[in-house]
């Protein structure tokens, strides 16, 4: 036994040693084509400007509850990079991209930073959601490494001047939510039912109750759930039903909304359902009846039915590449890349500048840029890290979003 | 007075789905004297197996849920022959315990490799809608009526089962004393076997339940309602059968009273501070038994 356990350690030793070496080889030849998960438009025309390339990491959750974000969100920014490449880069240089999974978990999030460190980032695209942006805010500080989170919409994520965002703050959805409401008289009484355990559902129902006082209609219920209680949702339904609301805010993700819709309907009772950015992507619960959710409405900046060109250009790429529609995540992510590129450009930028390098050069640019994305015309940033732009409200029609204008 | 009733209503629908789990739980440990924490995950197995025949097939329950159950219940014995056997005389009972938690990590992260991460929206198998007391002010659903009647149907074949029949009368003596029902000429293996597959099978069954009353399916959907079902059969007596299925009605109706007129926020702090007061008043819980140590 001892001896297998010596023979043992030994290989493994040699295994490791191994692996190291080969380590430093391929990062050595970086750039020459071996990124094998970077875009394959990235890595084969490398050569435009030498090896050099501008590394952008994209952390999300890939697999777990919010996958649908974090593969849109990786999927889009992977189409933006392509689409910079085959124009020719940024600043004569290739733009290359490389995903990790955080599986919506705080802790993994700042593991798949460190792994994309040691792959050479030198600009973050993400975390997509708001806690995990948060805590890899935290270490993109300390490494001065510049950070946009396509849809880390907590008030908190930006509170670094290395972090911008590209979707709405939580405070501008929940008001935004309410003066929508209000201008367009959509009720008098509202119930609200939200996830106090995440810090983006609980930022919205925050700011639209403070909101609501002022759009002149009344909460009538505010009842939370948590994450480790979140099937049964009778008693806040009854509660809002009780209270006589007529339409149900629900400031949280699809996957507790599918729920809330199915059980409202069984228990009889159906009020307008109205939602934020998070609602996006319940019409792609597998086998949902999405009848249920007929006259649900949700604030989101992108629909993606809208038909100017930049959007149909974007959702039928994106349809023949991935097979599916994207959302708005995904529509946030490549807005970013196309930030990116344009601050880069701005600050005529190379990579020899360096993670820190170009990180005090974007932070000053970033501010100086005007970009026509997806999610909004002439979106400009300020120094804060908020972005200015206009939202949108969609409605859930014959299983499909419509523009609620 | 009609609030109080619809969220007792609620309370047991609620209560009635935590029972059914809690049935298998309470099953497994009363015989093997293992907590199979894995438990969760079998319901979620056989949820799957459910879908994938519902949904995706377009076949009947009539035909999902019994090949589900026999599914499951494959699935039950092979993890028992295969993870706890060689454990069973482990030197620290612990071993067995953390290999059913890493057995529930496994089903769960390979169900997560197969169906992925995205929610699916479960048909109920269910179709009945139920009835409307009080001039429709209280809605009982079908599922919560079809799952109280069926775990009281589960609760009295296993009790039959269990004092009336040779391999139950072994079950019993295994769950006394090992080495003396071996020397009595049990097979203990077998037994414990049977136990799992017996256990597995409800796992099946309580998921079809589960999934019907609040149908959104995950990789990670049964490892919450399963260690409620285990708080349930604790509440009741773990290894009581009777108290697996008063465990988790009362869990239910105190979940959901305890939402409704104090917090929504704090109600599971509230039943696990129950729990724990529980234990401390009678530690064997509502009607565990005291079995004594014979020397």
């Amino acid at each position: 036994m001892k001896k297998f356990r010596k023979a043992a350690s030994v290989v493994l030793a040699a295994i490791m040693t191994a692996s190291m070496v080969a380590g430093c080889g391929s990062s050595a030849s970086q750039g020459g084509g071996s990124g094998e998960t970077a875009g394959s438009a990235a890595s084969e025309a490398a050569g435009a400007s030498g090896d050099a390339t501008f590394k952008i990491g994209v952390i999300g959750p890939l697999t777990g509850g919010a996958a649908a974000y974090g593969t849109c969100v990786a999927n889009s920014a992977q189409l933006a990079v392509d689409e910079i490449n085959a124009a020719g880069g940024v600043n004569g240089y290739k733009l290359e991209l490389k995903s990790e999974d955080d599986e919506l978990d705080a802790q993994k999030s700042v593991n798949a930073y460190n792994t994309l460190k040691d792959w050479g980032m030198q600009m973050l695209l993400g975390s997509v959601t708001s806690a995990c942006s948060l805590a890899v805010s935290e270490e993109t500080k300390a490494d001065n490494m510049f950070q946009l989170t396509p849809s880390g919409s907590a008030k908190e994520c930006v509170q670094y001047d290395n972090v911008f965002r590209v979707c709405f703050s939580d405070p501008a959805q929940g008001t935004a939510s309410a003066q929508y409401i209000g201008e367009h008289k959509l009720a008098s009484k509202v119930g609200i039912i939200y996830d106090s355990s995440d810090v983006y559902s609980s930022g919205i129902a925050t700011n639209f109750v403070a909101e609501a006082a002022n759009q002149g209609f009344e909460v009538v219920s505010q009842e939370a759930f948590t994450a480790d209680n979140n099937t049964d949702f009778s008693v806040q339904l009854q509660k809002a039903k009780d209270g006589g609301a007529e339409l149900v805010f629900l400031p949280i993700y699809y996957k507790e909304a599918s729920l809330i819709l199915q059980q409202a309907d069984k228990m009889g009772y159906k009020p307008t359902f109205f939602g934020c950015d998070g609602l996006d992507g319940i019409l792609g619960v597998e086998n949902f009846d999405a009848s249920l959710a007929e006259g649900a409405m949700l604030l989101t900046p992108f629909a993606a039915d809208a038909t100017d060109d930049l959007t149909v250009n974007f959702v039928t790429k994106y349809k023949d590449l991935y097979g599916e529609t994207p959302n708005q995540f995904g529509a946030d992510a490549y807005d970013g890349v196309y930030a990116i590129k344009a601050a880069l450009e701005k600050g005529a930028l190379t990579p020899e500048a360096g993670v820190s390098g170009i990180c005090e050069s974007l932070k000053k640019t970033m501010t100086e840029i005007s970009v026509d994305g997806l999610t909004s015309e002439g979106m400009t940033w300020d120094a804060t890290g908020e972005p200015n732009k206009s939202p949108k409200a969609v409605v859930i029609k014959d299983g499909a979003y419509v523009s609620a204008e | 007075m009609l609030s109080f009733l619809t969220s007792l209503v609620n309370g047991l629908s609620l209560g009635s789905i935590y029972a059914i789990i809690a049935l298998g739980y309470t099953m497994v440990y009363g015989i093997a004297k293992m907590l199979n924490f894995a438990h969760g995950d079998f319901i979620m197995v056989g949820s799957y197996v459910i879908f994938i025949f519902v949904s995706n097939l377009g076949l009947s329950p009539v035909i999902a849920i019994p090949v589900a159950v026999v599914l499951c219940l494959i699935l039950g014995v092979t993890t028992e022959r295969v993870a706890y056997r060689p454990l069973r005389n482990a030197a620290s009972p612990l071993a067995v315990l953390i290999t059913a938690i890493g057995v529930s990590y496994l089903l769960e992260n390979v169900a997560l490799l197969i169906f992925g991460a995205d929610t699916k929206s479960f048909t109920s198998v269910i179709p009945w809608s139920g009835i409307t007391l009080a001039g429709g002010e209280i809605r009982i659903q079908g599922v919560t009526i079809i799952t109280i009647i069926t775990s009281v149907v589960i609760l009295l074949a296993l009790q039959f089962f269990v004092h009336k029949t040779r391999e139950g009368q072994a079950m019993l003596a295994v769950a006394q004393d090992r080495s003396a029902a071996t020397l009595m000429g049990i097979d203990v293996n077998k037994t414990i076997s049977l136990t799992f597959a017996i256990g597995s099978a409800l796992a099946a069954i309580a998921g079809a339940f589960l999934c019907s009353a609040y149908p959104s399916l995950t990789p990670y959907t049964g490892a919450m309602p399963g260690i409620k079902a285990f708080v349930a059969a604790v509440l009741g007596g773990i290894g009581s059968i009777p108290g697996a299925m008063l465990g988790g009605l009362v869990l239910g109706v105190i979940e959901i009273l305890a939402r409704t007129y104090i917090s929504t926020q704090l109600s599971d702090a509230i039943v696990f501070g129950i729990l724990v007061v529980v234990l401390l008043v009678k530690p064997t819980g509502i009607l565990g038994k005291i079995i004594q140590e014979k020397v």
